[in-house]
């Protein structure tokens, strides 16, 4: 009987099952970032346990809330930068240097097919892009990942979702995915990893592929994943060319992680998306969707452009194109967080943030931002947000805020409309 | 080993997020004290107050499916500790907030809906309470004249972390 990639990764990194049905795993990659990550730090300091399984594997950034806003903020960016320099943690990203996370550290080539990931944020799922298995944790396990590099999960159950037809026209990544936990629901795939299959997948680019992973935990899954290809290989390739004779050679050996033809699912998913349209949340629930031609005209009072869902310099492109020589509606607010400082320079250079800032964009640095109310962007009561994010929630955006999730294509041509508007008609 | 049991504060609805429970605003924080008066600020349901005695008092909280969904900040289950609540049951639960909650010595006890309805009935009766025995795997619930006692099932691993006072202990001890 076949494995899957999530039962491959599971099996190569046992290192105990001290009882039936849980999983202790060797972590490869364990990323940090300055809110979950201090109290961690302070508590294994309390315990007299301020210590570092191995240095090189970790990887920190403050991104959260950064440049500081208030002293509170500017301790836990300092406790995370001392601890840092503490145990001589190179990957380090601080002010100048950072992004959000899960843009971030792929763009650095942190990740490889098969690794084992933990970080203390719930969108970890993202990195499953690459064909590993990542996953959100709480603090304490992020603790016991810093200080053992292990950490335990449950016997992975895998759901195959098949992507199967064509992308239409002014349809993205972002659509599909929010179809998908539309279908499955919010607790859908609860302690399950949601394996994406199927031609779509295999012609979309990392970009595409993080952004459908990175909202596996707006339904429940423990994480997303994607099997390895020739496209994980030439993103990586900058960063393992010494490691490889060749692009075949990295091929092969990526390959082996893919799930095999006889595996078993405990779900099997068959999604055709030639028949979607633009896909926008109307409620308070990330399942919660509507296709663009029932929920077109909707007002909003701010645009987001950002995040670790939609925050790549592909989501920039597609949203410039619309929004080129165009101004955007007097009645709204339009933010755009580039996702890393790469991306910001990026997209400079292609003349992309020329064109937001034409159109009446306000440009951030690279920070989660609005995304979860935590710095700038908040709404004020009653108003309501067109996003880029991957989070409804009452409230996320700022007490008494609404916000409504969406594509970039659909985020920009809302933002020239002033309501919710069908990105189609500008493509 | 944590104590178990106590007052109940019911909350009845599906889906209640994380976001809810502790908002991002106060994440800033960084002891578990200074998030005592923040508990269930953003958390709208018809009759519930977060500054009510109901919540003050609670030492077990009941509510529906998927609790505790959406971020994984471990700031949810310790704004509960800190308040001393220190159970929460439910029909399902998300899984970081499942784990987050057992990595802390506290538990999350999953039950079937017939049976979360039973523990709804005693929702408005006077001096309504619940009593937990992790390792015997059962629950009593008292309160008008009524009383139930209820099993339920937590994975050994989970069991073992309630023993233990949490994750970082036992890991450090095995690993």
């Amino acid at each position: 009987m076949g494995k899957t990639t999530a039962e491959k990764i599971f099996a190569s990194h046992l290192v105990d099952e001290p009882f039936s049905g849980t999983k202790v795993l060797r972590l490869d990659v364990v990323m940090c970032h300055e809110i979950t990550t201090p109290i961690a730090i302070a508590d294994l300091m309390a315990r007299g346990k301020d210590r570092v399984f191995d240095p090189t594997k970790i990887k920190a950034v403050i991104d959260h809330v950064t440049p500081s806003k208030d002293s509170k903020t500017a301790t836990q960016a300092k406790m995370l930068r001392d601890w840092a320099r503490r145990h001589a943690i190179k990957d380090f990203f601080d002010v100048g240097h950072n992004g959000v996370c899960h843009a971030l550290f792929p763009e650095k080539g942190y990740i490889r097919p098969g690794y084992t990931v933990i970080m203390g944020d719930s969108h970890t799922c993202t990195h499953g892009a690459f064909g590993a298995f990542a996953a959100g944790v709480g603090t304490t396990d992020l603790e016991v990942g810093i200080l053992k590099g292990v950490c335990a999960f449950r016997e992975p159950k895998s759901i195959r979702i098949n992507l199967n037809g064509t992308l239409p026209k002014g349809v993205y990544a972002k659509d599909v995915i929010l179809y998908v936990i539309g279908q499955l629901g919010v607790n859908g795939a609860t302690d399950r990893v949601m394996e994406f299959r199927g031609p779509v997948v295999d012609a979309m680019t990392m970009e595409s592929r993080m952004t459908l992973c990175n909202m596996a935990i707006e339904a429940g899954g423990t994480s997303g994943i994607c099997m390895p290809d020739m496209v994980t290989v030439e993103y990586l390739w900058p960063f393992i060319e010494n490691e490889y004779p060749s692009k075949e050679a990295a091929l092969a050996e990526f390959s082996t992680w893919r799930s095999d033809d006889d595996a078993v699912y405990e779900r099997v998913l068959d999604f055709d998306v030639s028949v979607l349209e633009p896909i926008v949340t109307f409620g308070y629930k990330p399942d919660q969707v509507k296709p663009i031609s029932e929920i077109a005209g909707s007002p909003v009072d701010q645009v987001y452009l950002g995040s670790c869902t939609n925050g790549r310099l592909e989501d920039l492109r597609i949203a410039a194109r619309i929004l080129k020589g165009k101004k955007i509606a007097p009645s709204v607010r339009g933010i755009l967080s580039p996702a890393t400082p790469k991306i910001y320079k990026d997209a400079m250079a292609e003349g992309l943030i020329d064109i937001f800032m034409e159109a009446g964009f306000c440009v951030t640095n690279p920070t989660c931002g609005a995304c979860l109310g935590m710095s700038n962007g908040v709404l004020a009561e009653g108003e309501v947000c067109a996003s880029t994010t991957n989070r409804n929630f009452m409230g996320r955006m700022g007490k008494g805020g609404m916000v409504h999730l969406m594509s970039p294509a659909t985020s920009a041509a809302t933002a020239i409309e002033g309501v919710i508007a069908d990105p189609r008609k500008y493509l | 080993m944590k104590q178990f049991g106590g007052p109940v504060l019911f909350l009845d609805r599906a889906d209640i997020n994380t976001d809810e429970i502790i908002p991002a605003k106060y994440l800033t924080e960084i002891t578990k004290e200074d998030l005592k008066p923040y508990i269930l600020e953003d958390l709208k349901l018809p009759g519930f107050d977060p500054k009510g005695e109901k919540t003050r008092s609670a030492r077990v909280i009941v509510s529906r499916a998927n609790f505790g969904c959406g971020s994984s900040r471990e700031h949810a289950p310790w704004v509960f500790e800190v308040n001393g609540i220190t159970a929460v049951i439910a029909e399902s639960f998300a899984r970081i907030f499942r784990q987050n909650m057992f990595n802390c010595g506290m538990a999350a006890i999953e039950l079937p809906k017939e049976k979360i309805d039973l523990l709804f009935s005693f929702d408005n009766c006077p001096d309504t309470a619940i009593g937990i025995d992790v390792e015997k795997q059962t629950l009593t619930i008292s309160g008008g004249g009524r009383k139930e006692i209820i099993t339920f099932d937590v994975s050994p691993f989970d069991r073992a972390l309630v023993l233990a006072g949490g994750w970082v202990d036992y890991a450090d001890q095995k690993y």
